[in-house]
């Protein structure tokens, strides 16, 4: 029998554990669609606002020689156009992620999903380039416990929490959101980067700072999925530099129950997902394991 | 891994050509560039002031890449102002390009949608009949036309020009031309790009007639490379998927000729 690659993020259950990270490809249900059909478990949509976001000019991508630096800031439709478009779907797991500033932002946008089919939410806590909302509000330990507390007094869905590594303890904003209710924590975001080029000698990014994905924080994050699941007694979900099923494996054997993928997608294409999924498969066989659950954390024993 | 060339690289200016009052063409030195198969575009710093995705122009030249700007807002007036000497940054190429035929090819376009397609005939056979038709309002507003008989010399060709007041060439609708092409010829494929309209109603005229047809599709573009979802077109990506789809594919895009995203990700009509 092969084996079980079903898995479950507290509440959440997911058919595979390999999600699309937010803000990567999630501006439409058929895109949606098409990634869950490839083999993605569920996918994050972008991180929502209230109103409908340009972003910052570009250029907000580049790729390096190694990861990728974006500044994007946070552009979307808004969370009220995004149900509306949501409301047809019936199939698709989507986990919706929200950016905000206080708890009536979060509240105001909870209210639009009322009736939406969605598994969750995610909190962006952690979105390392706009003032006043992501990592400047995960800073915060006071404002993220009102805004999860009011989050989950409005959401009937599970309600994630996505942290970075900000200019406070992360480990703090996991436990003010733990001791909140929160249901998971993702972690993490991108690392605040910055690239010049030096012929023109300016910054690349339109708005200078960016965050740093791909392969090279992903060490880091291994590490904070490590001391997150070591420290709380609370599921979590595993993201940065994944790009193959070893990738996955790391963060499930450091305590993830599932993963997020982001910059691989543009890397490899959407095969990405089933190229995983198939990885960790074949590991689960070799080394005996019927379900995700027998291996998630079992670096900590030693 | 990943490829380098995603980082923008500076080149220097080192020509400039008036095509028209409105579009120029500017050249630079790049090998990556110089190559790129019909199609393909980079993404273009102008640094200071944004980054826009452009098809890559023929230079004529070994080791030379070109982009041929229409002046429309303020990232493509400030390229179209810039001068021999200064610097822009590059990072590409990006996207598929057009499946290369053979036989009787019909290549159709408007405005710097020729772009592509004038790439296109340097990749073509000189045993190859190719009728390319090129659309403009006015007469001050035709460009291209000698570059294309140029390039295409010494083989079997036709440059057709349709403006739609009738100043200079045809006067109509480059799919005006096309219908009446279709009455007396048969073609092994049809090429296009230009405005979306313009396209969809040559891949539906081409389609009638069961004719193979390609068309390279613009949205808009932030990353270049699949991974922001600014392109999204139905549930492909045009910068990774494309830009350059079939006609069965594109008859099958319900947003294909109707609507297509602004920056914040809203569909907007065409
Ligand atoms: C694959 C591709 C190839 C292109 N090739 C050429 C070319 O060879 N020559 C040429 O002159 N133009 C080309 N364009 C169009 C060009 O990129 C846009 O006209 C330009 O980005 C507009 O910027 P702006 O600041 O001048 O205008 P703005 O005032 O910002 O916008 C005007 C309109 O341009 C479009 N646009 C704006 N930003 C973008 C963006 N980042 N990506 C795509 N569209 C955008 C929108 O429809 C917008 O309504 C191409 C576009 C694509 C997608
Ligand atoms: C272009 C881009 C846009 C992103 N947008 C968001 C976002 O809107 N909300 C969010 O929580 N994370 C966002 N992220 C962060 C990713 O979801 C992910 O946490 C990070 O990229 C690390 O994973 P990776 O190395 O697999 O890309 C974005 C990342 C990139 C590269
Ligand atoms: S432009 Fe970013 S995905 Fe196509």
């Amino acid at each position: 029998m092969s084996p079980d690659i079903s898995t479950r993020v507290g509440q959440i259950a997911l058919e595979r554990p390999t999600m699309l990270a937010s803000g990567i490809l999630g501006i439409s249900l058929d895109v949606f669609g098409r990634l869950y059909k490839e083999g993605a478990g569920a996918l994050v949509t972008k991180s929502l606002s209230k109103e409908p976001w340009d972003g910052y000019p570009n250029p907000t991508i580049i790729g390096l020689k190694n990861g990728y630096l974006n500044a994007v800031g946070l552009s979307n439709p808004g969370a009220p156009y995004f149900a509306k478009m949501l409301s047809q779907n019936q199939t698709i797991p989507i986990i919706v992620s929200l950016v905000g500033s206080i708890p009536e932002d979060f509240t105001f946008m909870i209210k639009q999903f009322e009736n939406v089919k969605i598994l969750g939410y995610e909190l962006n806590l952690s979105c390392p380039h706009v003032e006043k909302v992501g990592l400047e509000v995960g800073d915060d330990p006071e404002l993220v416990h009102t805004i999860i507390k009011s989050v989950k007094k409005e959401s009937k869905v599970p309600v994630l929490a996505k942290v970075g590594l900000g200019s406070s303890d992360y480990l703090e904003t996991v436990r003010t959101a733990c001791e909140s209710g929160i249901d998971g924590i993702t972690a993490i975001n991108t690392l605040r980067a910055m690239a010049i080029d030096v012929e023109t000698a300016r910054p690349i990014l339109s708005h200078k700072i960016g965050g740093l994905s791909g392969p090279p924080i992903k060490p880091v994050a291994v590490r904070c999925v490590y001391e997150i699941s070591s420290k709380f007694d609370i599921p979590v979900i595993g993201c940065g530099g994944i790009s193959s099923w070893e990738d996955a494996v790391e963060f499930l054997l450091a305590g993830a129950s599932a993963v997020q993928i982001g910059s691989a997608v543009g890397e490899k294409w959407t095969g990405v997902f089933s190229e995983i999924n198939n990885g960790i498969s074949k590991y689960m066989e070799k080394k005996n394991y019927g379900k995700i659950s027998e291996m998630v954390g079992i670096a900590k024993k030693f | 891994m990943q490829k380098s060339f995603d980082t923008p690289k500076i080149v220097t200016i080192e020509k400039v050509v008036d095509e028209t009052p409105t579009v120029r063409t500017i050249f630079f030195s790049d090998e990556m560039l110089s190559k790129v198969l019909p199609g393909q575009f980079a993404m273009v710093w102008i640094p200071g002031i944004n980054e826009i995705p452009m098809s890559v122009m023929v230079s004529q030249e070994n080791g030379k890449a070109a982009f041929t700007v229409r002046k429309h807002g303020l990232a493509t007036t400030e390229l179209f102002s810039k001068k021999v000497g200064d610097q822009i940054g590059i990072r590409g190429p990006y996207g598929n390009s057009f499946t290369i035929k053979q036989g009787n090819l019909l290549l159709v376009g408007g405005g710097t949608g020729l772009v592509p397609l004038i790439r296109m005939i340097t990749f073509l056979k000189k045993s190859d009949n190719v009728t390319l038709v090129m659309g403009a309002k006015t007469k001050l507003e035709v460009f291209f036309e000698g570059l294309a008989n140029k390039l295409l010399e010494g083989t079997k060709h036709k440059v057709i020009v349709a403006t739609e007041d009738g100043s200079y060439g045809e006067k109509g609708l480059v799919t005006d031309v096309m219908t009446k092409l279709f009455q007396e010829n048969k073609f092994d494929a049809v090429y296009t790009c230009g405005p979306e309209k313009m396209m969809h109603k040559v891949v539906q005229i081409a389609s009638e007639n069961k004719t193979h047809v390609e068309a390279s599709i613009e949205r808009m573009m932030k990353c270049g490379i699949g991974i922001c979802g600014s392109c999204c077109f139905g549930d492909v990506m045009a910068c990774k998927d494309g830009t350059v789809f079939d006609g069965v594919t594109l008859l099958a895009n319900k947003e294909f000729g109707y609507t297509h995203r602004s920056k914040s990700g809203i569909l907007d009509n065409y």
